[in-house]
């Protein structure tokens, strides 16, 4: 078993993180005073050709799989966990149509997905149902060779600026049918409806969809009709979790990062911080959880990019790494003491992405039934 | 079309620099125990080649004189835009100071053959000196400019350039070929990106001993080094506090007195 990355691999860990270092950084402040999407980090993203990771060369992408997206988005949410989510959930939209697509969907959609001219997401969650897709009231009705859809989506990460939204819905003639659709935003009787206000992640646009009578043609299924629930799912369980494995060791080696920097600075009873043994308790804690964090996203990934079906594998780093990162923002606001309450220092900030990071993409619970679903089969 | 060549060095990271001990023996910085990374003015320096190479045509090759992990820096280069790589390593080179470093770099530019522009980073992080560039410039024979933050006019024949000196500028016009050190108003460079990285999978490094550069090991390295470090030792650096009370202007005018006493105004 070799633990080491590749020359290469190690090559685009440094070229995100410069990226995140110069591109991101500025514009931190600015998302989190206004919880909008910042143009500019859409630019900067698609400049760094950061959406084109998983899509194949043939399409205008680059190619380089999972383990490449999973330290860049490692390295991205070191500085911006929202911009890293923003980025997972572009290619949530892409992964069904790199998988299921057929090659018109894929020569029409891909190119400009990869040069990030159209954003994109993946929309299945609602108000009767996120974790349990099958509770979900968006439907759809034959019309000769078209599909009319009706119903709303809530918490969609990208609702507001996605071009292109993969979207879930049942067949209202046989409820456990689902077929997912390829919807433009531009298309007669879709709207992006509600903009939500969160703590954390802000920056990054969630929101709520609506299909009023919304008709879409046989040629925007993605996959086989009536099969709609295996896409989702396959993009939810390995790229929608992978994407949350990767935001959450990221935040937890800010997290760590910026705790190390504190406890060497800050004096108490005459010698820094670090050397009290307290805190030094705190400072091991995280590390342990950021290895053993790591070593489970890496595992995944390896996998993911083997070809096998790793969702089982992300689901068990999902829950730990989010746990994890949670803890660590905890942990690191503790250690600031009283200035780990003033927005000046980016570990309040990390505390309120925290605890976005639990619900996305699925809760820790439904993490565990997974989990024990997979150990009971 | 252009012949560019960069002189770049792998650095120990600077933003470890609290890490980086001194050999007690050998009076030189124990490099191994910090990461090695591109040399900040150096990325400059590229910078500036890849504008030229993008708005006039060029060739550029970026040199680096290290051990053999300094060729992760030589293949950085590549992918932020260069077309061939070449590292001088030798265990002969190990120890050189900024006259033998010149040296060898420049037996390695001689090597490449063609160059009509040299573009160095004015200063490294580690060493500081600002020599290295002007002492290429004087074994090639050619002219140089130091500290050069603008290019205003980049013909084939001859460079107009704006240069920083103390309390101003030097605006120079310099027949080509020529070395160039460069400051970090120059340019804001590039970062590394994802198709920078594949791109440069097919780009070559090309590794150059002492035997294949033609030179004898007395001349490199630490015996064709004629500096003699006679100490170098860490600064103990202890901050001082003191509170000034008064009104305002009491407290300005004493502080300014306290600056003043202190040779710092």
């Amino acid at each position: 078993m070799d633990f080491t990355f590749t020359e290469e691999q190690e090559m685009f860990r440094k070229a995100a993180r410069e990226f995140a270092e110069v591109k991101l950084t500025p514009w931190v402040a600015e998302m989190e005073a206004s919880g909008k999407v910042c143009d500019a980090v859409v630019k900067a993203l698609a400049e760094a050709e950061m959406m084109a990771v998983t899509i194949p060369e043939e399409y205008g992408g680059l190619g380089l799989g999972y383990m490449a997206r999973m330290i860049a988005l490692e390295e991205i949410s070191r500085i911006s966990v929202a911009t890293a989510m923003m980025l997972q959930v572009f290619a949530l939209g892409i992964e069904p149509i790199v998988k299921f697509g057929n090659d018109a969907q894929k020569s029409k959609y891909l190119p400009g997905m990869a040069t990030g001219e159209r954003l994109s997401t993946t929309a299945v969650t609602e108000p009767t149902g996120g974790s349990d897709p099958t509770g979900g009231r968006t439907t759809y009705r034959k019309d000769g060779d078209h599909y009319i859809i009706n119903g709303r989506k809530c918490f969609i990460t990208n609702a507001h600026i996605a071009d292109t939204l993969t979207i879930l819905a049942k067949d209202e003639a046989d409820p456990k049918a689902f077929t997912t659709f390829l919807i433009e935003k531009d298309m007669p009787g879709f709207k992006a409806t509600h903009e939500e206000n969160k703590i954390g992640m802000r920056g990054c646009n969630t929101g709520e969809l609506s299909f009023e009578d919304l008709r879409v043609s046989k040629g925007q299924i993605v996959g086989a009709e009536g099969k709609g629930l295996r896409v989702a799912m396959a993009a939810i369980g390995d790229v929608g979790r992978g994407g949350m494995v990767g935001c959450a060791i990221g935040l937890q080696a800010a997290c760590l990062e910026a705790s190390l920097k504190f406890a060497k600075e800050r004096i108490l009873y005459g010698k820094p911080i670090s050397q009290l043994q307290s805190i030094q308790n705190k400072l091991a804690e995280m590390k342990i959880d950021l290895d053993a964090g790591r070593l489970l996203a890496y595992r995944a990934a390896f996998l993911q990019d083997k070809g096998q079906n790793a969702s089982n594998e992300f689901a068990v780093a999902k829950y730990f790494t989010t746990e994890a990162a949670q803890k660590a923002a905890k942990m690191a606001v503790d250690i600031h003491g009283g200035y780990g309450c003033m927005v000046e220092y980016p570990v309040t900030r990390y505390l309120r992405d925290a605890f976005v990071l639990g619900p996305s993409a699925g809760t820790s619970d439904i993490m565990k039934i997974i989990v024990a679903r997979w150990v009971l089969s | 079309m252009y012949n560019i060549v960069v002189c770049v060095k792998a650095v120990p990271d600077p933003k470890q620099a609290d890490q980086i001990r001194i050999d007690p023996v050998t009076k030189t910085l124990k490099r191994s125990e910090v990461p090695l990374v591109l040399n900040p003015l150096d990325k400059n320096a590229m910078e500036a080649a890849l504008h030229i190479k993008e708005t006039r045509g060029a060739f550029l090759t970026a040199i680096s004189m290290g051990p053999p992990e300094a060729g992760n820096i030589v293949k950085e280069c590549l992918a932020l835009g260069a077309d061939q790589g070449i590292l001088l390593s030798d265990r002969a080179f190990a120890g050189a100071d900024t006259y033998a470093t010149a040296f060898t770099l420049a037996k390695g530019i001689e090597k490449i053959g063609r160059y009509d522009v040299i573009f160095c980073g004015m200063a490294s992080s580690d060493g500081g000196t600002e020599w290295v560039g002007p002492q290429i410039a004087a074994f090639l024979g050619m002219p140089v400019v130091t500290m050069v933050e603008e290019l205003t006019d980049t013909g084939p024949e001859s460079w107009k350039v704006k240069a920083c000196i103390e309390n101003g500028y030097r605006l120079m016009q310099v027949k080509l070929p020529s070395v160039f050190t460069v400051t970090r108003t120059l340019n804001s460079p590039r970062v590394l990106s994802f198709s920078g990285i594949i791109k440069a999978r097919k780009k070559q490094i090309l590794c150059w001993s002492a035997r294949d550069l033609g030179i004898a090991e007395d001349m490199v390295g630490l015996s064709g080094s004629p500096t003699m470090v006679s100490a170098m030792t860490t600064r103990s650096i202890r901050r001082q506090v003191e509170i000034i009370n008064g009104t305002s202007e009491e407290k300005a005018e004493m502080l300014m007195q306290k600056l003043a006493d202190a040779g710092l105004i």
